[in-house]
């Protein structure tokens, strides 16, 4: 398991911020890896988008951070930000005015060099309604948001293009999370003149600055991409091309990986097979394994009796026998006890969380008025290991006295029911949990426990709304100075300390990664499990055979 | 003849657009939120609420279906909530292969099927006939799904005669085409021995063979010929059969066809594609049906269209 080194953050962005913009030393892309190669990646469903202001699933994420870029990005495998097409930054001393110097010479795929304006432009594409961008909310503390958001305007007054290599961001309130939000994809810079001409198809054939380009697409059979002469990251790609075969069956994917045919499943080792991998020390020596910026939980609808009842809510904690859930999965998991995964910055190394105790949670429950238990319902995703663990969360819970019926339905069929105040007692996660949009403390807590994500059709199915955490994860959000990022963790980790005593979830596990690669892929571990590219960074990984 | 056709196409039409308002309201009344899947996770409500009104899925149903039809007649089948790409777009690229799928699947069936059910009707009764008919009977039981990865797992990776799923050759084509073949070759297989053993009864086959004429050519020229146009005028019926399967079989061997397409949307909640995909396979139905009844009456002069 990577840990997050939160110091090191802080240093980095410190130097930047001094106007050290040579120390990114161009990530060190190693001399003696020798470019060249092609490998194959295999999924299972078509690939939706590659416009990055609408792509918003795991697969279409990596495949848009190579074709596209942003003013920031991640060192690879790592969830430490860097500045990628802009130069440097500063940040002024309230928070509230980002100026960004831009790269020279950065060009997109048509041979355009990219300035400024095309950041300008990006932005006010990605806010404007009739994109119907799912990521538009990220830009919220943009100046102008809301006019654009609300169709009066059509450009974010809080963008300003200073000059061809700098552009100025003002914000209604400080904002400590702007960097990432500025790394997302939805921030991704795109050329006007290939979206104006390809309007609502711009996503079929999509034009960046990014590593790779695309150089073929075939409807639902494959996509192709190649590498990118002129890209400005000198020495980057490795690879001349990828091909990402599309409607192969996670099983298929594996007995061709077994005959060489293809070097990465991208939708994983199937669960079927798992051990069956795991206990072959051939196959076994080829997996990645790394943490992954999830937690999956069961929620308890905190407006709903009894759950109303924070005593009942601890209960439940102290019911579920964690360690069980996690063998059922072949221990591709580890037990949680707070919302925030271990590799997210501001994780509570100390917090010890609820330990599992029958007898313990026996008392609590009696003491909440419920001797003899209740009924309830649990309701859970219908695929693949979700049945069988709200089953294991049923045991568990029967073990109190609470008698909870199984509603296994179709994911979407879950997410209405949870964010219907009336709709679910108790949801398991799983298949539906939080990812996180990008490696900050705070995107586990707005839409999923915040009282923003308590409204009808939102994600906070706990329902649970503390406006006096509100108000602290405000101002946690406000301390924008890099030098401070330390304290704010400590904030955050604070919060979500406060939030488990009031147990409006029961964590049960943060799901770890295993990335199947082929002999012939090389490249450091971390890029086949990296936070921010599902299942591995295109951009940095090579092939053996050709060194 | 004429008007028995117009009759039929007015009434395959009205089968469409009821077929259409089914699937329309079926959706509609889905208790999952399209604009929810589409939105993600981390959307504000107003975005969510943007997103609705700009789909038109802020209006009631009767107004939803009415757009849908008038856009249908011209040809319009919308654009996928979650690919942004034009439906049309999307089902005219698979629609090739599923068609040449569907050509492999029928010779298979024909092939395995036919040959299977004459050889049980002339031994009738024997151990012959009924391992044939058992097998038969497997064949139409067994599920495709396991089919389909058992002869994966055999002649692909085992053997590797054939590729391990994909598109592309016509070694690609066997695999799912025997997968889709083996359920329909099973019903064919009961349907020829069953035919087969009815015109060896005929007074016509005594006749035949009292003048002495050799066994190859009774059952070749003179009874096969009657025995096989009931049956392969079934095809036309089969489409329906087949809608059913490519769903599973395009899956299993990543064959890129309309009904993976539909597979993937009824996941992701994509309702312009599940209703595109719908409209076509009951299109294909209808005009299966159509034509099997058109043709019924060359092969077998008794059938008279009214």
């Amino acid at each position: 398991m990577r840990r997050f080194l939160a110091s090191t953050v802080a240093a980095s962005a410190l130097a930047l911020m001094l106007g050290m913009a040579s120390a990114r030393a161009d990530d060190a892309v190693d001399p003696n890896i020798k470019q060249g190669g092609a490998i194959t990646i295999t999924y299972k469903d078509d690939v939706a988008t590659l416009d990055p202001a609408i792509g918003y699933d795991w697969q279409n994420w990596s495949m848009i951070k190579s074709l596209f870029d942003g003013l920031m990005d991640y060192e690879p495998g790592t969830t430490k930000l860097k500045p990628d097409l802009a130069e440097s930054y500063e940040i002024s001393p309230d928070g509230k005015t980002f100026t960004f110097k831009l790269r020279h010479g950065v060009k997109f795929h048509n041979g355009r060099e990219m300035t400024a304006d095309d950041v300008k432009y990006s932005l006010d594409r990605v806010t404007n309604p009739k994109t119907q961008s799912p990521g538009a909310g990220f830009f919220g503390s943009i100046k102008g948001y809301d006019d654009v958001a609300a169709g009066k305007a059509q450009s974010l007054s809080g963008v300003t293009v200073v000059d061809p290599y700098t552009i100025k961001f003002e914000l209604v309130r400080p904002d400590a999370t702007f960097l990432h939000v500025m790394a997302i994809n939805f921030s991704h810079v795109v050329p006007k003149e290939e979206v104006e001409k390809y309007g609502a198809d711009f996503g079929k054939h999509p034009v960046g600055t990014g590593a790779f380009k695309l150089a073929e697409w075939t409807l639902g059979q494959r996509i192709v991409f190649e590498r990118n002469a002129d890209y400005w990251h000198k020495g980057l790609p490795h690879l001349d091309k990828i091909t990402f075969e599309i409607g192969q069956e996670p099983i298929v994917a594996l007995l061709r990986l077994q005959k060489g045919e293809i070097d990465v499943p991208g939708d994983g080792i199937p669960p079927a097979k798992f051990q069956e991998v795991m206990s072959d020390p051939e196959q076994k020596a080829r997996v990645v394994v790394g943490g992954q910026l999830h937690t999956g939980y069961i929620t308890m609808n905190t407006t709903m009796a009894p759950f109303d009842n924070v005593k009942v809510r601890q209960a439940v904690n102290m019911a579920i026998n964690k360690d069980r859930i996690v063998q059922m999965i072949n221990n591709r998991a580890v037990p949680a006890n707070q919302p925030l995964p271990p590799s997210m910055p501001g994780y509570d190394k100390a917090f010890k969380g609820y330990a599992y105790d029958v007898a313990k949670a026996k008392a609590l429950l009696a003491e909440a008025g419920h001797p003899d238990g209740f009924e309830t319902q649990l309701f859970a995703m219908n695929t693949d290991p979700n049945p069988r663990i709200a089953q294991a969360i049923q045991q568990d819970l029967a073990a109190i006295g609470i008698k909870a019926s199984i509603q296994s339905l179709a994911q979407a069929n879950v997410i209405a029911a949870g964010g219907d105040k009336a709709g679910a007692p108790m949801i398991w996660s799983g298949g539906m949990a939080w990812i996180a949009d990008f490696p900050d403390p705070s995107n586990f807590y707005g839409p999923i426990l915040g009282c923003a994500g308590a409204v009808p059709g939102g994600w906070n199915w706990s329902w649970y709304c503390n406006k006096d955490l509100d108000a602290k994860a405000a101002e946690a959000d406000s301390v924008v100075d890099p030098a401070k990022s330390a304290d704010r963790e400590k904030m955050w980790s604070a919060i979500y300390d406060k939030i488990m005593e009031d147990a409006p979830w029961a964590p049960v596990f943060n799901e770890q990664r295993f990335t199947l690669k082929s002999a012939r892929m090389g490249g450091a571990d971390n890029l086949y499990v990296d936070p921010v590219h599902i299942p591995i960074n295109y951009d940095n990984v090579y092939v053996k055979d050709v060194q | 003849m004429i008007a028995y056709l117009g009759r039929r196409l007015i009434q395959s039409l009205l089968i469409l657009l009821g077929v259409s308002l089914i699937t329309f309201a079926l959706l509609y009344l889905l208790p999952a939120d399209p604009v929810r899947q589409i939105a993600g996770r981390s959307a504000t409500p107003e975005t969510v609420e943007n997103i609705r009104r700009q789909l038109g899925l802020d209006q009631p149903f009767i107004v939803q279906y009415w757009h849908y039809l008038a856009r249908l007649l011209g040809g319009d089948l919308g654009r996928s909530y979650i690919q942004r790409s034009e439906v049309t777009e999307l089902i005219v690229s698979r629609l090739p292969a599923s068609l040449l799928l569907m050509v492999g699947a029928i010779l298979c069936e024909l092939a395995i099927g036919l040959t299977m059910g004459l050889i049980a009707a002339v031994r009738r009764g024997t151990a012959t006939d009924q391992t044939l008919m058992v097998a038969s009977f497997v064949g139409v039981s067994a599920p495709q799904f396991v089919v389909g990865l058992l002869l994966l797992y055999v002649f692909a990776v085992r053997l590797g005669w054939f590729p391990i799923g994909g598109y592309g050759s016509w070694r690609h084509l066997v695999l799912p085409s025997l997968t889709m073949g083996i359920l329909g070759a099973g019903w064919y297989a009961r349907m020829m021995r069953s035919s087969m053993i009815d015109v060896l009864r005929q007074d016509y086959m005594r006749t035949a063979r009292a003048k002495g004429l050799a066994r190859g050519a009774i059952l070749f020229r003179h009874a096969l010929p009657n025995a096989i146009l009931p049956v392969v005028a079934m095809i036309g019926i089969d489409v329906g059969v087949f809608m059913g399967g490519i769903v599973v079989v395009e899956s299993v061997f990543g064959w890129p066809g309309i009904g993976q397409l539909a597979w993937q949307a009824i996941q992701r909640v994509d309702i312009p594609i599940i209703m595109g995909v719908t409209l076509v396979s009951a299109f294909a139905i209808v005009l299966g049906n159509l034509l099997a009844d058109i043709i019924a009456p060359f092969i077998d002069p008794r059938i008279k269209l009214r």
